[in-house]
């Protein structure tokens, strides 16, 4: 006799799989907005952009004025 | 080869039944007030933050539901209005609603934390615990007081709404959480007195069980009376203005009439004519609150046209 794999608890277990995955995605875009709309209220990035590893023109260039404000003093 | 028998399987829940564990017509109303709340105060939003807040409320609700629903399965079974609940019904198992009520309890208040600020996560935490331990685990089965007291944590809604926006607890909202708590005595005791409830068989004492229907037509009108100046102290608030005083006078009248109404009448009276006094007391208490919290939103929605407040006048 064939193995009969359909059955009314699969659509069931269906139902909810993908219940759950609908949840999960409302999550993560919960998460992302959230993040999103929290940085972008800090405003300023320079306010913030120190925690971060990403290279930052803006600082490199101060930092050599910097030195060269240095180097004419002495 | 082996035939595959899933007869005896046990019943898996669905999507929609973990739902109905959240009491969905009890979060409408959670959201609806604490809506209003957040919309009304003083400080503005940014509008997916809001979203966020008033989800977590609306989750913290359905988290509180789930708690009440698994604590009180031995008394749901016994009463024909709860009977087909997830867990009576054998839908859902006790530890799965434990489980989801915690989980979602958790979830909601830490995403709030991070969302707004901790006082409006203090205030969702204290409102599930306030129905789910105070009201469920103690008051329900010890006092005909129960809706009194437990009806706080259905009260909160517009305080968290408006901490979610300000990030504090001022005299508005004490006044909408006040304008809630004391329309909840009149709004349940008159359907409880023309609802033929099965608590006493379930061992909960209702007032109207416990005292009579006397009794509880005394406290109908104790409360009214109670709450008509709270009502009317909204106005005169800085959400307040002529447009909601105008709907609390007439609305205030209104229901204090219908609750005159059933104050003066005798048992004999009313079973003759069906309750229609209490129906009616009951089906204006309805629109007494949907209406305030309306008012309450139009003077916040016309003031940048300048039409809300007392300004204009």
């Amino acid at each position: 006799m064939a193995l009969k794999v359909e059955h009314e608890l699969h659509a069931r277990r269906k139902n909810r799989n993908f219940g759950v995955l609908g949840l999960l995605i409302v999550f993560v875009a919960i998460v992302f907005g959230l993040t999103v709309v929290k940085v972008l209220q800090l405003g300023d990035a320079k306010k913030f952009e120190r925690f971060d590893h990403v290279a930052r023109p803006a600082l490199a260039v101060g930092a050599q004025e910097g030195q060269s404000a240095e180097g004419a003093s002495q | 080869m082996t035939d595959v028998n899933m007869q005896d399987t046990t019943y898996e829940a669905g999507m929609g039944d973990y739902f109905a564990l959240l009491k969905p017509r009890v979060m409408s109303l959670v959201v609806f007030t604490a809506l209003v709340g957040l919309f009304v105060a003083p400080v503005p939003v940014h509008p997916f933050i809001a979203f966020v807040g008033i989800l977590c409320v609306a989750v913290g609700a359905g988290a509180s539901g789930a708690l009440n629903m698994w604590w009180d399965a031995d008394i749901d079974r016994i009463m024909r209005r709860t009977a087909k609940r997830p867990i009576p019904s054998g839908r859902v198992q006790p530890e799965e609603a434990l489980a989801i009520g915690l989980a979602l309890s958790g979830f909601s208040v830490v995403l709030l934390a991070l969302a707004t600020n901790f006082l409006a996560a203090f205030l969702l935490a204290f409102t599930i615990f306030f129905y789910a331990v105070v009201y469920s685990m103690w008051l329900k089965r010890s006092t005909p007081q129960n809706i009194v007291i437990g009806g706080l944590s259905g009260a909160l809604p517009p305080m968290i709404g408006w901490a979610i926006a300000t990030g504090s607890i001022s005299v508005e909202s004490v006044l909408m959480t006040a304008l809630i708590f004391m329309w909840t005595p009149p709004h349940f005791w008159a359907l409880a007195i023309f609802v033929k409830s099965d608590y006493g068989n379930a061992g909960v004492p209702m007032l109207t069980e416990t005292h009579g229907r006397r009794v509880t037509r005394n406290h109908i009108m104790g409360y009214m009376v109670a709450l008509v100046p709270v009502s009317l102290a909204i106005a005169f608030t800085s959400i307040g203005g002529p447009i909601y005083l105008a709907v609390a006078l007439i609305w205030n009248a209104w229901f204090l009439s219908a609750c005159y109404k059933v104050w003066r009448r005798d048992e004999e009276t009313a079973e003759a004519d069906g309750f229609a006094a209490e129906r009616a007391a009951f089906k204006v208490s309805l629109a007494y609150l949907f209406l305030h919290f309306v008012a309450l939103f139009a003077e916040a929605a016309l003031a940048p046209l300048g039409f809300g407040g007392w300004s204009w006048l």
